[in-house]
């Protein structure tokens, strides 16, 4: 074989089929759909750390919205959607977006530029998010998938949902890696929190785990790509 | 400063017991508190008392003694405030709470005397940070405080003399309206008995005392602190320039007994690997049965659990035989001690939570089994044994391998010329003076000038710029961020007339209910479940009784079904249930499936490490070691080479398909895990293709896909090129943003110094919660403010701490020009002592996708299957 030749990591954002539409797990988190020119993203939760600030007077670094629209950024830069869709709990709490800094509100409307910006209900978040530009809904449906925050306690084929946080632990040899992820069982999806101050609960507690009583793989976003993990290699808390 | 045994602690009282018999018979001077002991154990503190309320009682004395600790009641404690005893003794932390008090300037302004009990072993740590901020407080609220600090032998006092001294001078108590009537600080590092005439501060008085001198009335002669004498008022340290630092009195007391010590040696070979010592339980047991009482010191709380696990296997004659370590539960512990003191115990398998000086029994026997670490360490441990000063203490020493003869015979000989490890002077940690600063704001309205002054009075904190104390401020108020994002919900808030408040009640109990620099790792509940007869494998969770805890981090690793050694016995893991670690027990005859941690958790101290390297070096000492050490090490000789007392000695050679290099810096284990990582990185850049490596207290060990020799053979420069001084420049930095490690000292920065607390009030956070969350704060802090304060913070500890950057900095400039680098066709008898330790510890080499590409191709597998 020629020298220099690099075989290209194909599955660093690897394809899923979903009711029949390809969705691209993308390494950031977000879940980009070609055929919809869409990049969904789920659980920003912004202005996280100025609501322990405001709430119970710890100080963390309130980065945390910069860093959340700075991945976001990169992630639209990457697919350049004609759609973003933030599939709730885009902010942490009612009063967020007052709290935001005028620059990343200037982020915001930078991204929202040119192209259509859904914001879903999402628990925290369940009234519309005033000055922040976009649309609002309860749902979208975009072909054969169906696009809301909690995911339906009956499944639903199609549906894309978040709200959970999922993240999936291996545990080999004295080492745990904790990741999120998404899961899915194939006809359904779960996305992971896309916020950088967003915890995560274990795949394997029932709140997860019921969803998908076939079972289900999680994909879990390491760090030069995305890894396809079985149930049987996930660990509990 | 006297050796273990003399009698210090209560000497250190007498000066107090002869005031206060004095102050009790004046029945109009108002009452209130005399002397403040401080200890590092809150278990020393409740035995001192103990130990004082006899003689107060048969000498009649008019004086009130008493406790405060994180048990004291609350009613107890408010009573203490309005109607303090004569005498107090307390822990660091309850310390910081009462100088954080609002009526601490009241409380403390009739304090005469501080005595720090175990200086030596606080001062090492942020816990004796936090105790000299408070020691400058009491200083400073009461002028002509007399501060005397015990001591085990050091072999540089000097640190320890500045640490009891204001090191500047100190403005007026807060809120008091007139000026301090004198500075008078009256300071003795440390009391033997037969005290002379002190000399006052500043001057550094030093007087050798070589026999105790029963005869001699102690305390008569000591200053009466009630009539504090003028004494020349110390210039302040910022202008004195060369001028000797003040420093407290030093009066030694010399010699005491010589300890009865021995290597236990059982004319056999031992292994090259491992810390268990299993081969010499049998010889463990018999010295039991030969002893009142013996108490069996290992270096962690799973050895102990090994060790008291063989010697039950052992025990036909049913020997009264406790284990004691912190995991424990509290009651169980309890249980022990009072057990102990009682008489009822043959033997107590501890950890170092028995370390320190509490005399619980008449122990007769000390065994240390395992590596002893350091040589200040084995003198404490061996002074367990006959407490008493004219009787020799009897130890064994217990290797585990055949490197542990060598430690073993360095901490012998070390014993002998009674050398000591030195404690390093520390440089104060930011966190633990941001929790002091918001302590102080709790405490009352300061004046940030005043405040400084204070603090910088203080020898941790004696170099502490101006612009660094603000911006400790400045993160207390709102975080410290370029990001003025928190301004309006201050902490502290500064009031026109330039006083710095705290901003509510809700912040002071904040403060309160995180107060201390103790940040435990996670830990989880071990409770006994049940199984259900009728369904195997159902197990009842809440059924049984809770046996201890355990760490998160050993919690995390366990699968359903794993075994593990607990409390005593094996224990099948059944897995977690709403933050409890629930438990079987495993059937008779298990053996531990887990292969927990065993090594020592404390690294080979500098001083000891010297002296095993000197060891090696010096074949004409080996006639002192066991035969068969003597043998290996001319076996190693022979195959490759020994290195001088200040080489590095590098093999390389293949085995099996892999190519190794092992190297032999003797610096501890923390300090040869943060070489393997970069040793690592470098390979990695040269192509060799490192897999792993793995690490122990002596040398480490890297495995590669390519031939390390051949390389060695082409270029002569690549072996000194390899360890190369900058190394520990952009690798390491690169490296320690993304170090699990370096996230761990983090969040012990981040829960000291407040960002994040411990418990909110009336809700408790469990350790999992707070984990995560810290390590995604990380991330975003080091990107986007990345000379943040609790970054600094971190990195000032990963110099010292966890990754032991300085020693490893140290062997570098050491070995530079001295590395002895062998080609050899085969593992050497050297190497095969860390060869043995791959596979047994956690191999950080490997990254986390190297993880989950492992558990993708399981599924893939399947798939296919």
């Amino acid at each position: 074989m020629a020298a220099g030749l690099r075989l290209e990591k194909t599955h660093k954002h690897p394809t899923l089929m979903l009711a029949g539409e390809t969705l691209v797990l993308d390494l950031c988190g977000g879940l980009w759909l070609p055929e919809h020119r869409t990049l969904i993203v789920s659980d920003l939760h912004l202005e996280k750390g100025s609501s322990y600030a405001a709430r119970s007077g710890q100080f963390l670094p309130p980065y945390d919205t910069r860093e959340t629209l700075a991945c976001l950024h990169e992630a639209v830069a990457r697919h350049e959607p004609a759609r973003v869709v933030a599939l709730g709990d885009s902010f942490h709490d009612a009063r967020g977006p007052e709290r935001m800094e005028p620059g990343d509100r200037a982020l915001v409307a930078a991204l929202q530029e040119g192209r259509d910006w859904v914001w879903i209900a999402g628990n925290h978040d369940a009234a519309v998010n005033e000055g922040v530009g976009g649309r609002y809904a309860d749902a979208l449906t975009l072909g054969g998938l169906v696009l809301r925050h909690e995911p339906s306690p009956e499944p639903v084929p199609g549906e894309i949902a978040g709200h959970l946080h999922p993240c999936g632990k291996v545990a080999m040899r004295g080492r745990a890696v904790r990741r999120r992820c998404f899961v899915t069982d194939g006809t359904r999806l779960v996305m992971p929190a896309f916020g950088a101050y967003a915890g995560g609960l274990n795949v394997r507690d029932k709140a997860i785990e019921g969803l998908f009583p076939k079972g289900f793989t999680a994909h879990l976003l390491g760090d030069g790509r995305v890894f396809a993990i079985g149930r049987a290699q996930l660990a509990r808390d | 400063m006297a050796p273990t045994g003399a009698g210090k602690t209560l000497a250190g009282f007498l000066p107090s017991l002869v005031a206060l018999a004095e102050r009790g018979t004046q029945k109009l001077k108002p009452a209130g508190l005399h002397t403040l002991y401080v200890s590092p154990l809150k278990a020393l503190a409740v035995d001192i008392a103990r130990n004082l309320d006899a003689p107060i009682a048969e000498m009649g004395l008019p004086v009130r003694v008493e406790t405060r600790t994180g048990d004291t009641p609350a009613h107890k404690r408010t009573r203490q405030i309005s109607r303090p005893p004569d005498i107090l003794l307390t822990t660091p932390e309850q310390l910081a709470l009462l100088i954080a008090h609002r009526e601490a300037a009241e409380f403390f302004s009739g304090l005469r005397c501080v005595v720090l009990d175990e200086l030596h072993a606080l001062v090492t740590s942020k816990r004796g940070d936090l105790l000299a901020l408070a020691l400058a407080r009491l200083h400073r609220l009461s002028p002509g405080l007399a501060a005397i600090g015990l001591s085990a032998t050091v072999r540089e006092p000097d640190e320890l003399r500045k640490y009891l001294v204001p090191q500047g001078p100190l403005p007026f108590p807060p809120s008091a309206g007139a000026p301090p009537t004198l500075h008078d600080e009256t300071a003795d590092t440390v009391v033997g008995p037969g005290v002379g005439p002190l000399s006052r501060a500043g001057e550094g008085e030093e007087r050798e005392l070589t026999e105790p001198d029963s005869t001699a009335t102690p305390g008569a002669d000591v200053p009466d602190p009630e009539t504090p004498r003028p004494s020349p008022q110390p210039s302040p340290a910022r202008e004195r320039g060369q001028v000797a630092p003040p420093m407290a009195d030093l009066v030694t007391v010399a010699g005491g007994a010589k300890a009865d010590l021995r290597m236990l040696d059982l004319g056999r070979a031992l292994p090259i690997s491992g810390h268990t010592a299993w081969h010499s339980m049998p010889a463990i047991y018999e010295l039991i049965k030969e002893h009142r009482t013996t108490l069996v010191f290992v270096n962690t709380r799973l050895q102990a659990e090994y060790t008291f696990q063989e010697l039950w296997r052992l025990n036909e004659d049913a020997l009264p035989i406790a284990i004691h370590h912190g995991s424990l539960d509290a009651q169980q512990r309890r249980r022990v001690e009072a057990a102990m003191a009682a008489g009822q115990l043959r033997a107590i398998v501890c950890t170092a939570t028995l370390d320190l000086g509490i005399d619980w029994g008449d122990v007769d026997l000390v065994v240390n089994v395992g590596a002893p670490k350091g040589a200040s360490r084995i003198m404490q441990r061996i002074g367990r044994a006959n407490h008493r000063m004219d009787e020799p203490s009897k130890a064994y020493l217990v290797p585990g391998n055949r490197f542990e003869m060598l430690e073993c015979q360095a901490a012998l000989d070390a014993v002998e010329e009674a050398a000591q490890d030195t404690p390093d002077a520390r440089q104060g940690a930011l966190d633990v003076l941001a929790q002091h600063v918001l302590g102080m704001a709790c405490a009352d309205a300061f004046d940030p000038v005043d405040l400084y002054d204070e603090i910088v009075s203080a020898v941790p904190y004696a170099g502490l710029t101006w612009e660094a104390f603000e911006q400790v401020v400045d993160y207390v108020a709102t975080g410290g961020y370029a990001l003025r994002a928190y301004e309006r919900f201050a902490k502290i808030l500064r009031g026109p007339d330039g006083l710095w408040r705290v901003r509510d009640a809700r912040t002071a109990q904040a403060y309160r209910m995180n107060v201390g620099t103790i940040v435990e790792a996670a830990r989880v509940r071990v409770r006994l479940g049940r199984t259900l007869r009728g369904k195997p494998g159902t197990v009842l969770p809440k059924s049984g009784r809770v046996l201890g805890e355990i760490e998160d981090e050993f919690a995390e690793t366990l699968t359903v079904g794993d075994t593990f050694l607990f409390a005593g016995e094996t224990l099948r893991f059944e897995g977690l249930a709403e933050d409890e670690c629930l438990v079987t027990r495993a059937p008779p005859g298990t053996d531990p499936a887990i292969p927990s941690y065993a090594g020592a958790k404390f690294p080979l101290s500098t001083f000891l490490a010297a002296r095993v390297r000197a060891l090696i070096a010096d074949p004409f000492a080996w006639d002192r070691l066991p035969k068969q050490i003597g043998e290996y090490l001319v076996q190693q000789r022979r195959r490759s080479v020994l290195p001088g007392e200040r080489d590095l000695l590098v093999e390389t050679f293949p085995r099996g398909k892999r190519y190794y290099l092992t190297a032999f810096p003797f610096e501890g284990r923390l300090a040869h895990q943060t070489l393997g990582m970069l040793l690592t990185r470098r390979l990695e850049r040269d192509g060799l293709r490192p897999l792993g490596f793995a690490a122990n207290d002596y040398g480490i060990a890297i495995w590669t896909t390519r031939d390390v020799s051949e390389r060695a053979a082409r270029d002569p420069d690549f072996i000194g090129d390899l360890f190369a001084v900058d190394m520990l420049g952009d690798d390491l930095e690169a490296w320690l943003d993304e170090s699990a490690m370096m996230k761990r000292t983090f969040r012990q920065c981040a829960v000291i110094a407040g960002l994040i607390e411990r418990h909110h009030p009336g809700q408790k956070k469990s350790g999992r919660q707070v984990t995560i969350s810290t390590d995604l704060i990380y991330d975003v802090l080091r990107k986007h403010q990345p000379d943040h304060l609790l970054l600094r913070a971190a990195r000032q500890d990963a110099a010292t701490g966890l990754l032991d950057v300085r020693r490893l900095g140290m062997m570098l400039e050491r070995i530079q020009g001295r590395i002895i680098h062998r080609s050899l066709d085969r593992v050497s008898p050297l190497s095969v002592s860390v060869m043995l330790e791959i596979g047994r510890e956690r191999v950080y080499g490997e990254g986390a996708d190297e993880i989950l590409a492992e558990a993708e191709a399981e599924l893939l597998q399947e798939a296919l299957s």
